[in-house]
C-alpha cells in the first residue's frame, strides 16, 4: 500500500465517516429527548435512498403512499386517545396535521410527475416525504408507552424496525436502487482526488451539524428539547408539552436519515433493508458517545469510517466484524466505570 | 416590604369564602399501590392569600401537591382560577397559571441559571419574559451574581431560589412551595422566607408545604394541619400558632 492509497481509503473512510455522524447524532438527539434506543434509524435512510432514486428517475415513491398510511393511523389513534374530549377545532388541527400534510405532499409529487426537477427540489422532496414518518411513529408507538422502561421502548423500537423492513419491501419491492451523483465534477487536490459525492456529504455533514447546535444553542425550542432531555419533569412542571419535543426529536432524526440516504444511495445501490447495517454503524458511533455526548459521537463516528475503509482494504471480509468489535472495549470500560444510577442528579 | 422581622399574619386574616377561591380542593384521595397517602382533603386559596399545609414526614403534605400539580393521579375535585383541571397534564396547568417548586427543585441541571429562567418563562411572550427575567434577577441577586453558571454547580441555597426564580418566571397565579427550607442552613432558611413575605406583598397567591411549622405559620395567612393523609386542623395561622395541640406537635414548646 502506498500513500495515494492510503488518501484514498481515508478519504473514502471520512465519507462514511460523516454520513455515520449524521446517524449517530440522531440516536442520541433520540435518546436523551426520549429514551429511545432508535433502531429503526437506518431504515430511515434505506426510505430515503429509495425515495430520493426513484424521484430523481421521476417515479412516484411508494412512501408517499405509505406517509398517508402513517398519517392516517396516527390521526386515529390521537382522536382514539382524545375520545372524551374533542372538540371540532382539536379534529380540525389534527386532520390538518395527520391528514392533509400527507395528502398535500402526495399531489406535489404527483403533480410534478416525471418532468426534470434540480436536485435540491428533490431533496426537499424526499425530507417532506420522510420526515413527518417520525413524528407519526412516534404518535402510534412511542407516545402511547409513555413512562415505560428503556428495555420496553428499545423491544418497541425493534419492532418498529421489522415492521419497516416489511413496508419498504411492499411499497419498495425487491430491486435496489442507485441515483446520480448530487454533484458531477470532482476536485484534485495534489494526488487525491476529491469526488464531487464525498464535497456533497462533507458540505452537507457541516452544514447539518451547524444548524442543529445553532437550533440547540440558540433557540428556545430547541433550548425546551434540550431542558426535556435535561429533566423531563422540570420541562412540564415550566409548561413545555415534552411529546411536542419528543416529536421534534422524531422529525429531525427522520430528516437526518432521509438526508443521509440521499447522500449515500449515489454511491451504493441500497435495498429496502440497506439501512439497518448502515444505521448500526451510527449506533457504534453513539455508543462511544454514550448515547449522550454529541461531540464524542461524532470524532467516534470518522473513526468508524475509516477503521472500515481500512478494514476493508486489508480484510474485506472482516470488514464488519472489525468495525462492530469496536464496540466491545467501549462497552467494557463504559460498564466498570459506570454506578448504574440515574443520569439526573437533583 | 422591609426586611425581617415578617410581621405576623393578622390574627384577624378572615378565612376565604369558597365562591372566590382561586384554587379549590375537594374531597382529594391519593394512593401509593395499596398505600392511602391523602384522604379525603378538602382545601382552598384565595386570591392574595399565603396558605400553608403544615404536618410531620409522611403526613402526605408534597403528595397533595403532587396530585394538585397533575403529577401523581388523585381522585376528587380540583378547580383553579374557575376551571376544572382533573384531567388536564401537568403542562396544560401550568400554562393556566400553577406553579410548582417542588421537594427536588428538579431544575436542567447542565443548563445554565439564565436557561433555567429562560425556559421557566415558556409560556410568556418574548417581551414579557425579558421583563419578568429582569425582575426575578433583582429578587435574587445571587442568581444575578451566578447567571452563566451551571445550575447542577450551586449550592442548595442558590437551587432553592433558582427554583423559585424558575416558577416565578410563567407569572403564576398561584406558587406552590414543597419544603423549601429543607435541607438547607438557618441563615439560608431565613432568606427564603424573607422572600415569600416579599411575594405576598407583590401580590402572588402561595400554597406552602412546610415541616417548619414555626416559620411557615408565620408567614402564611390561614394553615391546615394534616396527619397520616388528612386534615386534622385548620384556621387562621396565628390561631394555630397559639393552638396548644399545635404547639405541642409542631412547635417544641
Amino acid at each position: 500500500m502506498d500513500a495515494t492509497i492510503l488518501l484514498f481509503l481515508v478519504q473514502d473512510g471520512l465519507t462514511n465517516g460523516a454520513i455515520y455522524a449524521l446517524l449517530g447524532f440522531a440516536l442520541v438527539l433520540l435518546f436523551t429527548v426520549t429514551r429511545t434506543i432508535f433502531i429503526p434509524q437506518g431504515d430511515f435512510v434505506a426510505y430515503g435512498a429509495l425515495t430520493y432514486a426513484l424521484l430523481r428517475a421521476g417515479h412516484l415513491p411508494g412512501t408517499v403512499k405509505l406517509l398517508a398510511v402513517f398519517g392516517a393511523t396516527a390521526l386515529a389513534v390521537e382522536l382514539w386517545s382524545r375520545r372524551r374530549d374533542l372538540t371540532p377545532g382539536f379534529i380540525a388541527t389534527q386532520c390538518a396535521t395527520k391528514l392533509g400534510v400527507p395528502l398535500a405532499i402526495w399531489a406535489v409529487v404527483a403533480v410534478l410527475g416525471a418532468a426534470p426537477r434540480p436536485v435540491l427540489l428533490d431533496l426537499a422532496l424526499t425530507i417532506a416525504i420522510v420526515g413527518p414518518m417520525g413524528p407519526y411513529l412516534y404518535r402510534i408507538v412511542f407516545q402511547p408507552l409513555g413512562g415505560a422502561t428503556v428495555l420496553t421502548l428499545f423491544i418497541a423500537a425493534v419492532a418498529v424496525h421489522i415492521a419497516l423492513i416489511a413496508l419498504g419491501l411492499a411499497f419498495f419491492g425487491p430491486e435496489g436502487q442507485r441515483a446520480p451523483a448530487l454533484i458531477a465534477t470532482s476536485l484534485k487536490l495534489g494526488p487525491v482526488v476529491v469526488s464531487g459525492q464525498s464535497l456533497a456529504v462533507y458540505a452537507t455533514t457541516i452544514l447539518l451539524t451547524a444548524a442543529l447546535s445553532a437550533f440547540f444553542a440558540l433557540t428556545l425550542r430547541g433550548k425546551a428539547l434540550h431542558a426535556s432531555a435535561v429533566n423531563a419533569l422540570g420541562a412540564r412542571l415550566v409548561g413545555i408539552d415534552t411529546h411536542v419535543s419528543a416529536k421534534i426529536a422524531f422529525a429531525l432524526a427522520a430528516t437526518i436519515g432521509a438526508v443521509s440516504g440521499v447522500l449515500i444511495v449515489p454511491m451504493t445501490t441500497i435495498y429496502y433493508d440497506s439501512g439497518f447495517v448502515i444505521g448500526l454503524k451510527g449506533f457504534v458511533a453513539a455508543i462511544f458517545g454514550g448515547l449522550g455526548s454529541f461531540i464524542i459521537t461524532g470524532i467516534a463516528a470518522f473513526s468508524v469510517g475509516i477503521v472500515e475503509a481500512l478494514a476493508s482494504f486489508f480484510a474485506s471480509s472482516f470488514k464488519e466484524i472489525i468495525v462492530f468489535s469496536l464496540i466491545i472495549p467501549v462497552l467494557l470500560v463504559r460498564s466498570a466505570r459506570s454506578h448504574h444510577g440515574d443520569d439526573e442528579d437533583h | 416590604m422591609t426586611a425581617s422581622p415578617i410581621p405576623a399574619a393578622s390574627a384577624s386574616a378572615a378565612p376565604a369564602s369558597a365562591p372566590a377561591a382561586l384554587l379549590a380542593v375537594n374531597a382529594m384521595s391519593v394512593n401509593h399501590g395499596p398505600v392511602p397517602a391523602v384522604v379525603d382533603v378538602s382545601i382552598d386559596v384565595a386570591p392574595g392569600e399565603i396558605v400553608t399545609v403544615i404536618g410531620a414526614n409522611g403526613a402526605g403534605k408534597s403528595s397533595l401537591l403532587n396530585a394538585i400539580m397533575g403529577i401523581t393521579p388523585g381522585s376528587g375535585e380540583v378547580t383553579f382560577a374557575g376551571t376544572p383541571i382533573r384531567r388536564h397534564p401537568v403542562e396544560a396547568r401550568a400554562r393556566l397559571g400553577l406553579a410548582l417548586v417542588p421537594e427536588k427543585r428538579e431544575l436542567f441541571s447542565t443548563m445554565s441559571v439564565i436557561d433555567n429562567l429562560t425556559l421557566g418563562g415558556w409560556t410568556a411572550t418574548p417581551a414579557e419574559r425579558k421583563r419578568t427575567l429582569e425582575e426575578v434577577l433583582d429578587r435574587f441577586p445571587r442568581l444575578r451574581e451566578r447567571r452563566t453558571q451551571m445550575a447542577k454547580t450551586m449550592s442548595g441555597g442558590e437551587r432553592q431560589m433558582l427554583a423559585m426564580g424558575r416558577a416565578l418566571m410563567s407569572r403564576p397565579k398561584l406558587l406552590m412551595l414543597d419544603e423549601p427550607s429543607l435541607g438547607l442552613a438557618p441563615r439560608i432558611v431565613g432568606e427564603i422566607f424573607r422572600i415569600i413575605a416579599d411575594l405576598r406583598a407583590s401580590g402572588v397567591s402561595i400554597l406552602l408545604v412546610e415541616q417548619n411549622a414555626k416559620a411557615a405559620l408565620n408567614a402564611a395567612d390561614r394553615a391546615y394541619v394534616m396527619e397520616l393523609g388528612a386534615v386534622i386542623l385548620q384556621g387562621p395561622a396565628a390561631d394555630l400558632a397559639a393552638d396548644p395541640r399545635v404547639a405541642g406537635i409542631y412547635l417544641g414548646v
